[in-house]
């Protein structure tokens, strides 16, 4: 319970940070706009010139877009900023903060920062999810919305482990800045189904970056698509990469010199 | 003049051959954006029988195989950076110097191109051997897009000059720079070829220097453009170079003033 109480002093003190940039909240409500009104736009001009994408009609495709921006704003506001700041943190030495602290070293840099206003794409892409199933008409069953909570938290802990994973790279090869272009312009991908990739980026995007269980499977559980095994499957990757992202960063932490040492 | 030119893209082609590593990088990470623009785009012309707007999924490949090139060809000085030249005064050093500092980043980011264009020759060559483009240019064709991404370089440079510029007059333009980009990225032919535009916003791009920078440089390699619509093609850009170099020429005068009264 450590953990929890740890993760709400942190987001109580980022929040209270954050708060007292109230304009960076309509700078970020504007830009996310923007970028909502180019997604939406996009998908008009797709089916302005078909009826279906490898199977999913335009509503189902704007659930989809839903949980895409959902989750890329979760990624933005709790993931990416302290990922980066650990990042930095590796490079300058100043990682010592953090590891002299009681709590886990691990639980401490996944918790410290947080970006308060890029919530506000979890809030847009709420409106988009709840806009698109109610033009879906189907009844959204109590099962099918577990099955959507469940896939959506097993998704976003890949997501996290892979993050981890990703930046304990830095103990190694100091500078991965370029890291962060790769993965935005690989989860871009996330906006579209992958069932629609070839063979090989299909694999890409569910094993090694795993978009496919953080997007595409949250989507398929709101459309009736989701079956039990593809549920059990995420189960299993999002256990195995959690330990699998510990012993990286374990083993990455050994290399970690330290400044003052 | 022709000798300054020279010296700043020799410096520039030095320091980032150095750099080639995070060059790399860098356009690895920029190969996402068009492949997903090709698979999507290819998927429909499969299921709608072979093409979409007279697209194949050849065709397709070829389009978004040369939109990389084109791509990096329109990466030029950021209009974010200006908050950073004004305040830090890199401005006042170059308006010391005797030359308009347009030149500086016009003949930097050349030199830089070139660069560039060396190291994403392997790029091309892999994607070509995955995604299977129909390619078949005529010399002409060739000639022309050699100059087209040239023509495409410098009329970006102008409007990003331009956009950049308005830091003279107010820091807060991030949504303003979205916005443009945003405009830019769906009447460029960036995220689809002008051809799948709906009618009413290839008329509406008629009268930006968007499609210029973009759309026209990839179609003179992988379109079908007549002779006669390739050589229009070149004398707008270079209509459109002249209206950015003008208004550049406008704005940057009353910026200075502007930036001199600030600095007292």
């Amino acid at each position: 319970m450590g953990m929890f109480r740890l993760m709400y002093h942190f987001f109580r003190i980022g929040a209270m940070n954050e708060l007292q940039y109230r304009v960076n909240f309509w700078i970020q409500l504007l830009q996310s706009g923007v970028a909502l009104a180019v997604g939406l736009i996009s998908l008009a001009l797709v089916f302005s010139h078909t009826t279906d994408l490898a199977g999913w009609s335009q509503t189902e495709l704007l659930v989809v877009m839903g949980v895409h921006i959902m989750m890329g704003g979760l990624i933005g506001a709790v993931i990416q900023p302290n990922m980066l700041r650990l990042m930095e943190d590796i490079r300058e030495g100043t990682l010592d903060f953090a590891l002299t602290k009681p709590e886990d070293a691990q639980i401490m840099v996944s918790v410290r920062e947080i970006r308060l206003w890029r919530l506000v794409d979890v809030i847009l892409g709420a409106i988009l999810l709840g806009t698109a199933l109610v033009l879906l008409g189907d009844a959204i069953g109590p099962l099918q919305a577990a099955g959507f909570v469940v896939a959506t938290i097993f998704g976003a802990l890949m997501i996290y482990s892979f993050w981890i994973m990703l930046t304990s790279v830095a103990f190694w090869v100091v500078r991965v800045d370029e890291m962060l272009n790769l993965f935005e312009g690989i989860y871009a991908a996330g906006r579209w189904p992958v069932g629609i990739y070839p063979g090989w980026l299909r694999g890409l995007l569910t094993f090694l970056v795993p978009i496919a269980f953080a997007v595409t499977v949250p989507a398929e559980a709101l459309t009736g698509r989701l079956s039990g095994a593809t549920l059990g499957l995420a189960a299993l990757l999002a256990i195995g990469l959690l330990g699998l992202s510990r012993l990286v960063w374990r083993i990455g932490l050994r290399q970690y010199g330290g400044a003052s040492a | 003049m022709l000798d300054y030119y020279w010296t700043m893209a020799r410096t520039a082609i030095i320091t980032q051959f150095q750099y080639r590593t995070a060059n790399y990088f860098y356009m690895i990470g920029m190969i996402a954006e068009p492949v997903i623009y090709l698979v999507v785009w290819s998927t429909i012309a499969t299921a709608q029988g072979g093409e979409v707007g007279g697209f194949t999924p050849g065709a397709f490949a070829a389009y978004y195989i040369v939109w990389t090139l084109v791509r990096n060809m329109n990466i030029v000085f950021t209009p974010y950076g200006w908050e950073w030249r004004i305040k830090r005064g890199e401005l006042s050093a170059a308006l010391l110097r005797p030359i308009h500092p347009l030149h500086q980043d016009l003949a930097y980011f050349g030199g830089w191109k070139l660069v560039v264009i060396v190291l994403w020759l392997p790029i091309a060559a892999i994607l070509a051997l995955i995604f299977q483009p129909t390619l078949n240019p005529t010399p002409l064709e060739i000639g022309v897009f050699a100059i087209a991404i040239w023509g495409a370089y410098l009329i970006r440079s102008m409007f990003l000059w331009l956009l950049g510029m308005i830091t003279f007059w107010t820091t807060r333009v991030s949504a303003l720079y979205e916005l443009y980009f945003a405009v830019e990225l769906l009447l460029s032919g960036r995220l689809v070829p002008m051809s799948l535009l709906p009618p009413w916003a290839r008329d509406l791009a008629l009268f930006m220097p968007f499609q210029w920078t973009f759309g026209f440089p990839i179609e003179a390699l992988v379109g079908t453009l007549s002779t006669t619509e390739l050589l229009t093609g070149l004398a707008i850009q270079v209509l459109w170079i002249l209206i950015g170099l003008g208004l550049v020429q406008l704005v940057w005068r009353a910026g200075v003033r502007r930036y001199g009264a600030v600095g007292g």
